[in-house]
């Protein structure tokens, strides 16, 4: 079967600074996977290029076998995206802006109906169904923008820091939405918070400076801390891989 | 096509879950109503037509259009749901259309609501229903070639402000085009072939036979064209600047 995420030789200038400097990235159904480091080092920008907001400069990406410089269309008709911030329209209510979304994502009548109502009970929107988004509340829009992703079922799932600004019990509806879709899902989120990648992740991928430094297992990456770092062994992992090299220059 | 219908339908009612609407609609028809009695004299000059009307109305819609357009990508931008819909499976080329027929259904409403000023003269005489028509058909078009640059110049930046200053200056430029102002300014350093050029592009040369009632078929191509290369432009600056 092919591969639901297959990214490879991701580059992207902008101007003189190398953003993103030849990603190689393969994801398959099934698989969460946890995108992690520091601000800057490219983790927004190689998400744009797979979900083709952003042409690479070099390199291609194939979203369940379609090509997205080919038929972006059908690759982007597999795919769901949440994009940073979680952007929605301001003026609409929730199920106008839901609607919208299933119209342009090619559904009609009843069976827009039905998946609009499915994508609120399973983001729990259903107090704010005719509420004007502008009048919601940072977790209720973060959710809107989820309920938007997940509204055609896509069997690629793509969010950008989607736990970003959430109170806890936010966070916690958030990661236990992640994993009652994970089945059969390939699921690429972006994060800072490197507990959401060990509660949700079956795989994490950590760049700097436009490049993988790590791609493994949460556990592969909890054994690389010396075993005398009791507490925060993740944090400890992350600083010396995205440091290392200022580090050395020291 | 299909796709083009809801953009249009979402972009049409978002004119009206903000006050821009009622606010466009109210200041357009008091204005129309201002210029077409008291400065254009309807009653005063005694013929039963709408001259006075369709005189006034390329000015108007020089500052009421861009007010129409100025939302239409800068406001995708400052919010970011540009990063939204440009991933959703839709073309660009169908975003800018779909944008570009709300807003001109939208200012075709504003004219029809001037139907009231024909029913005036239809009472106070016989008017020559054709040419008041023509009149209404150029006056649609001239909004739609507005419309069309405005969107374009509004995909330029995410200031609605800045979109709107664009698109009144170069809808200026564009209809005094054929008069004195533009042309003195290009005969200083242009040859003669170029200012022709520039005059023939006037959207008033070409709107003023159908405000007298003539409806010549290069009159509306020309109008046409004016609205498919900056549509063009626009899917253009979309596909190019996107994320900036």
């Amino acid at each position: 079967m092919e591969a639901a995420i297959a990214a490879h030789g991701l580059r992207k200038r902008f101007g003189s600074f190398d953003a993103v400097q030849g990603i190689d990235l393969v994801v398959k159904h099934g698989e969460v996977l946890g995108f992690l480091g520091p601000n800057g080092a490219g983790k927004s920008t190689t998400m744009r290029m797979i979900t083709g907001f952003l042409a690479p400069s070099a390199g291609s990406v194939r979203i369940c076998g379609t090509d997205m410089l080919v038929d972006p269309l059908t690759a982007k008709g597999h795919m769901g995206y949440l994009p940073e911030g979680a952007p929605c329209y301001p003026d609409m209510t929730v199920a106008e802006f839901l609607g919208f979304i299933g119209a342009v994502r090619g559904f009609g009548g009843a069976e827009r109906a039905r998946r609009v109502d499915a994508a609120v009970e399973r983001t729990n929107l259903q107090g704010v169904f005719h509420q004007p988004i502008e009048t919601l509340s940072k977790g209720f829009k973060r959710r809107v923008g989820l309920a938007q992703a997940i509204l055609h079922d896509p069997p690629v799932l793509i969010m950008d820091e989607p736990t970003d600004g959430l109170d806890p019990n936010q966070k916690h509806q958030v990661r236990e939405l992640i994993r009652t879709m994970a089945k059969d899902k390939a699921i690429v989120l972006s994060t800072h918070i490197l507990e959401e990648v060990e509660a949700v992740c079956t795989r994490a991928v950590i760049i700097n400076r436009g490049g993988i430094v790590f791609d493994g297992t949460p556990q592969a990456l909890d054994a690389k801390a010396p075993a005398t770092v009791a507490r925060n062994r993740l944090d400890h992992v992350f600083r010396t891989l995205t440091t290392a090299d200022t580090e050395t220059r020291r | 096509m299909s796709r083009l219908a809801p953009i249009v339908r979402r972009e049409f009612s978002a004119y009206f879950n903000t006050p821009l609407a009622a606010v466009f609609l109210v200041m357009f028809l008091f204005l129309t109503g201002i210029f077409t009695f008291n400065v254009g004299q309807l009653y005063e000059r005694g013929q039963a037509d709408l001259r006075p009307f369709f005189d006034f109305n390329p000015w108007l819609f020089l500052f009421l259009v861009p007010a129409i357009s100025m939302r239409l990508w800068a406001e995708e931008r400052r919010i970011g749901t540009i990063e939204l819909v440009t991933t959703l499976p839709i073309s660009i080329r169908d975003l800018v259309v779909g944008k570009w027929l709300a807003a001109w259904a939208f200012a075709c409403v504003a004219l029809a609501l001037t139907v009231p000023i024909w029913m005036t003269v239809e009472y106070l005489g016989a008017p020559d229903r054709g040419a008041i028509l023509a009149g209404y058909v150029g006056s649609a078009l001239m909004a739609g070639a507005f419309l069309a640059i405005g969107s374009a110049l509004s995909a330029v930046t995410k200031n609605q402000v800045v979109a709107f200053v664009l698109c009144a200056v170069v809808c200026f430029l564009l209809l005094m085009a054929g008069y004195p102002v533009v042309l003195d300014f290009l005969g200083g350093w242009a040859s003669p072939g170029v200012a022709e050029a520039v005059a023939s592009v006037s959207l008033l040369t070409h709107f003023e036979p159908m405000e007298r009632g003539v409806i010549d078929l290069r009159d509306v191509l020309f109008f046409a064209a004016v609205v498919v290369a900056f549509l063009w432009l626009n899917i253009l600056l979309i596909e190019w600047k996107k994320a900036d």
